[in-house]
């Protein structure tokens, strides 16, 4: 039995033995983590597929240097996503962490990438805390602080003159910090504030309280599965006669009309960038997207694309000299280059500054559904939260 | 509170209730006369949703599709009932249990590898508004489409069960396994037979939630369990107990997450009440099983003499 | 030779990081714990899984029970693990005795659901609790401290703290299993009506045993989420409760090893198929890796039709055979 015993121990044990390839200091590693199943996957594999493409289009490199992704999914679980980030970081080496869509799961596993003074770029979640109190140098948002949208939201409403608004987010901290925005800038009525279950389907029980309600505007945080499936059934319950859906920019956007389809003319919402803003970096990465995925980008690949671009322009500043950190640090911060959102900096909590514009769902020349610019809600906003960082 | 709100909810209630109805029912025949815990049961839920899936998109048409799911897992499930879990009718429950659970770790994988994560599947076009029931009362067409499937498959088991020769054997296999057998009923067939037709109402379950939840792999952890307590509470082996018990479990369920949040609501801030509510609601289903089983240990209508 | 073999097996074990920190892997270290973790929750299940022959469904609320009340205590800044940890040990045994205590009055199926049913009420209790963090789980800065100049968060210096805690578990399950109290349980798992109709006290001893396993299970659950720095709700559900079971299946229910074995099998495979490639494999099916739990799961059925002893019982098999 000695032997038997002996014997996988020992392999086990000599495994560790095995020399490992040299780590090349001449390219990059990217850990890319994200939600790639699932009822919301379709929004990380967006931010996957538009990341790839931008290294794709720059010869497979990033900052001139050859670079490597290692692609992992979450499965919209915090700690699988938790002990990726410890894999890529403590046996993959990477240089770079990204990729995480929800706030939830990116909050459980950045700690590992700070503690290792890993940098973790951001192509979606940027939580009030990291904005604020906890702001961190390792990491920075490339996306929109989460609250921006629903800042906007909130203030078209109330330009709107909408007298009660009926509010629905799921129970996390994005959630809360999305109907904290939108009562920030709207002074109406707020006909209720309902927090649904992460990850929630059947939403029956809250529609029938939205009946009981009448309120003018329903204003939904749902993203990705979640906001498919309420608004389908807000639709089927007859409520988008007699009442106003606003969403936030990503709770319309194109995954969502792929799935809905129609029911979707005439909801307005806000966010950051649309199909149709006009600049060049815009254009070519829209043309590109839609050549290569056959689809037209939503938020989620316009954000994805952006890091890479951002992550290419920082390696590129510090020479490809990756592990001098502070280098590449102040070098992201510089943010030295095209955006597709137009005109990019970064606030000293290193989240953005940025324009924020109302869109409507409409259809384009070719009579597909698509949001379409309407006009521009705020200028140069940062966020709510950077007075509290101690950061310069 | 509107008299229009517990209407809404109350249907609600009944149409959850009466879905799991038809995850119970398989699966109270199955423990009650074969003895076997059956946890891959929401498995079968899943292969029929995502066959339902698939035969929508083939077939262009919502019925046609859901329709010839049901035999597609109807013959699945035999074909597993005669591979896999023949042997495991002579063994003991906790390997049973076991087995089916690396049944739906397989299961799982094998539609992943199959079909993907999910399935898109929606509500078809003719039944995704709302309809009139009287006025100021308006309710989702589709939604009145399960609970009158469910209605009538529930109707349509009870006769099965009640009135015919087939019913008789399974009332008999469920009340005396030994006596129906020395009885000479061919036991494999009836056996084989019986899981098909579990597997069959799970395929409608399956069709017809999917567009309201989703068609994803897992989906039929959750709801299994649920299925367990249903069947604990009704009594094993009675479908009388499982339409009841689900019934009870579907209203307490919905009523819970609808009311308690608004309850509570009065006393805490917005986020506790949303948090608290749909938690207490689900407490509130293990309870009534807890109580239930102390009061009548066999459950409420237990089939076994 | 057999006895040599565990003694083997402690002084790999004691020299295992020696070799991981000359290849600078402390991934594996970090690796390695969180298995000596889940061989004391799949040991502490083993001892009414295996040796009382109770099939519980619910002992992932006691180890998750175990890991909550350590990650509360130290996010509310109590730091020291020697307040923390017996903090969550009692937690669990006051929980496997309430649970238990209601529980065991039932039998068979029954005994299987209400034991789950338990274990999901905690589970969303738990999930409930926005203050820590609700689903979104609690995350905490720091591992519990020990003082005495050992610093928990180094991953070699928590690697022998969870290799002492199992070390401790096993030892206390070999004389619990080689005493009266366990030879009972054992009388109990083969016959329970002749152990009562004998006049031993049949539900003290179960209780007693539930209550010990649960104990077990909190210091796990204390240990993982000192681990991981990191706790959420799916620690207490029910599937979390399957694996331990797999685990304990896996490696031999009711022999001593058997939780040990079990672990490192399940998660040995688990890390084997998603993070070593081999070539041949990926050409026939390219995305293997990410299918990992169909391999699981296809060896624990086959262990559970044509094995059920577990590795452990095969082991001893050919042991038997051979001498």
């Amino acid at each position: 039995m000695t032997r038997q015993l002996l014997a996988p121990i020992l392999a086990w044990a000599v495994a560790g033995w095995l020399p490992l390839p040299a780590q090349a200091a001449d390219k990059v590693k990217i850990g890319f983590i994200s939600t790639l199943s699932g009822p919301s996957a379709a929004l990380g594999v967006d931010i996957r597929d538009a990341f790839l493409l931008a290294v794709k289009m720059n010869g497979g490199r990033l900052g001139g240097l050859p670079a490597e992704v290692v692609v992992g999914d979450d499965q919209f679980k915090p700690d699988v996503g938790r002990q990726l980030a410890e894999k890529n970081i403590k046996l993959d080496k990477v240089n770079f962490l990204t990729g995480f869509v929800f706030s939830n799961i990116m909050l459980a596993s950045v700690p590992v990438a700070f503690e290792n003074k890993i940098i973790y770029v951001s192509p979606n979640a940027a939580p009030s805390p990291l904005a604020g109190k906890q702001c961190n140098p390792y990491f920075f948002a490339a996306s929109w602080p989460n609250d921006a949208y629903h800042e906007a939201a909130g203030q078209y409403a109330t330009t709107r003159g909408y007298q009660a608004v009926y509010m629905l987010a799921p129970n996390y901290q994005a959630g809360k910090d999305s109907l904290e925005g939108f009562k920030r800038f709207y002074k109406g009525t707020i006909a209720g504030e309902v927090y649904t279950q992460l990850g929630q389907l059947d939403y029956s029980a809250e529609l029938a309280q939205v009946r009981a309600a009448k309120p003018a505007a329903v204003y939904i945080f749902l993203p990705g599965g979640m906001g498919v499936n309420f608004i389908k059934q807000f639709v089927a319950a007859g409520l988008s006669k007699d009442m106003q859906l606003i969403t936030p920019g990503f709770s319309s956007d194109q995954d969502i009309i792929r799935a809905v389809g129609d029911p979707m003319l005439g909801i307005f919402d806000a966010a950051h960038w649309a199909l149709d803003l006009d600049n060049a970096a815009n254009k070519k990465f829209v043309a590109e997207f839609e050549k290569e995925y056959k689809r037209l980008p939503t938020v989620y690949a316009s954000q994805g694309y952006d890091t890479a671009l951002l992550i290419d322009s920082a390696v590129r500043e510090v020479k490809g000299r990756i592990e001098d950190t502070e280098g590449v640090r102040k070098a992201l911060k510089a943010a030295k280059f095209q955006s597709v959102r137009g005109s990019f900096r970064f606030n000293r909590n290193q989240y953005p500054i940025q324009d924020y514009y109302l869109r409507v769902v409409g259809k384009d020349s070719q009579g597909r559904l698509v949001n379409k610019t309407m006009g521009t809600i705020f200028k140069d906003r940062g966020d709510a939260y950077v007075q509290e960082c101690p950061m310069k | 509170m509107s008299w229009i709100l517990i209407v809404e909810q109350s249907l609600n209630g009944l149409q959850f209730g009466l879905m799991l109805f038809l995850l119970a029912a398989g699966l109270t025949l199955v423990f009650g006369i074969m003895d076997m815990i059956n946890l891959a049961h929401g498995s079968l839920y899943m292969l029929g949703a995502f066959l339902a899936a698939t035969l929508v998109q083939a077939t262009g048409s919502f019925a046609a599709g859901v329709l010839l799911a049901i035999p597609a897992t109807a013959l699945l499930g035999m074909l597993l009932e005669m591979s896999v879990l023949r042997p495991l009718y002579a063994r003991d429950h906790l390997s049973q249990v076991l087995a089916t659970f690396a049944l739906i770790l397989i299961l799982n994988e094998a539609v992943r590898i199959i079909w993907g994560p999910d399935m898109p599947l929606s509500v078809p076009a003719e039944l995704s508004g709302p309809v009139q029931l009287f006025p100021g009362m308006v309710y989702p067409a589709y939604r009145l489409l399960i609970i009158g499937v469910g209605a009538a498959v529930a109707g349509a088991l009870y006769l099965l069960v009640a009135r015919t020769r087939i019913g008789m054997l399974v009332r008999a296999g469920a009340s005396n396994r030994e006596m129906a057998l020395a009885m000479g009923v061919d036991i494999r067939r009836l056996f084989t037979l019986l899981f098909g037709v579990g597997a069959g109402l799970c395929a409608v379950a399956g069709a017809l939630l999917g567009p309201l939840f989703a068609v994803q792999v897992g989906m039929g952890e959750n709801i299994l369990i649920l299925a367990f307590v249903v069947i604990v509470i009704g009594g094993i082996g009675s479908i009388r107990g499982a339409l009841v018990g689900s019934l009870l479990v579907g209203i307490v369920d919905t009523i819970g997450r609808a009311f308690l949040p608004i309850l509570f609501g009065i006393f805490f801030q917005p986020r506790v009440a949303s948090a608290a509510g749909p938690a207490i609601a689900s407490v509130l289903v293990y309870l009534l099983m807890v109580v239930i089983l102390y009061i009548k240990p066999q459950g409420l209508f237990p089939a076994r003499g | 030779m057999r006895r040599a073999a565990p003694w083997v097996a402690v002084v790999l074990a004691l020299a295992f990081p020696l070799a991981m920190q000359a290849e600078h892997q402390t991934y594996y270290l970090s690796f390695a714990s969180r298995i000596f973790i889940y061989a004391l929750a799949a040991t502490s299940l083993n001892l009414i899984l295996g040796y009382g022959g109770m099939i519980s469904f619910g002992h992932a609320a006691f180890v998750g029970t175990g890991a909550y009340v350590s990650s509360i205590l130290l996010s509310e800044g109590v730091a020291s693990a020697w307040i923390g940890w017996p903090a969550a040990v009692a937690a669990s045994s006051l929980a496997a005795l309430a649970i238990g205590a209601v529980s065991l009055r039932t039998r068979g199926v029954y005994f299987i659901m209400i034991t789950l049913a338990f274990a999901q009420m905690v589970f969303f209790l738990v999930n409930s609790m926005k203050a820590y963090g609700g689903d979104e789980g609690l995350s905490l800065g720091e591992r519990a401290s020990v003082g005495l100049g050992v610093d928990l968060g180094s991953d070699l210096a928590f690697y022998y703290a969870a290799l002492a805690a199992l070390a401790a578990g096993l030892y206390g399950l070999h004389r619990l299993v080689h005493s009266r109290f366990g030879r009972v349980i054992q009388a109990v798992r083969e016959n329970e009506e002749r152990a009562e109709a004998i006049g031993f006290p049949v539900y003290r001893h179960k209780l007693a045993c539930f209550v010990i396993a649960g104990a077990a299970g909190g210091l796990a659950g204390a240990l993982l989420a000192s681990h991981g720095k990191y706790v959420n709700p799916n620690v207490l559900h029910w599937t979390q409760s399957g694996t331990l079971m797999m685990m304990v299946i896996l490696g031999g229910a009711g022999r001593l090893w058997g939780g040990v074995i079990g672990a490192a099998a399940l998660l040995g495979l688990e890390d084997l198929i998603a993070n070593h490639r081999v070539d041949w494999l990926a050409a026939i099916l390219p995305n293997y890796q990410q299918h990992a739990s169909l391999g699981v799961g296809a060896v624990l059925l086959a262990i559970v039709l044509f094995a059920p002893q577990g590795i452990a019982g095969m082991l001893a098999r050919k042991n038997a055979c051979s001498s």
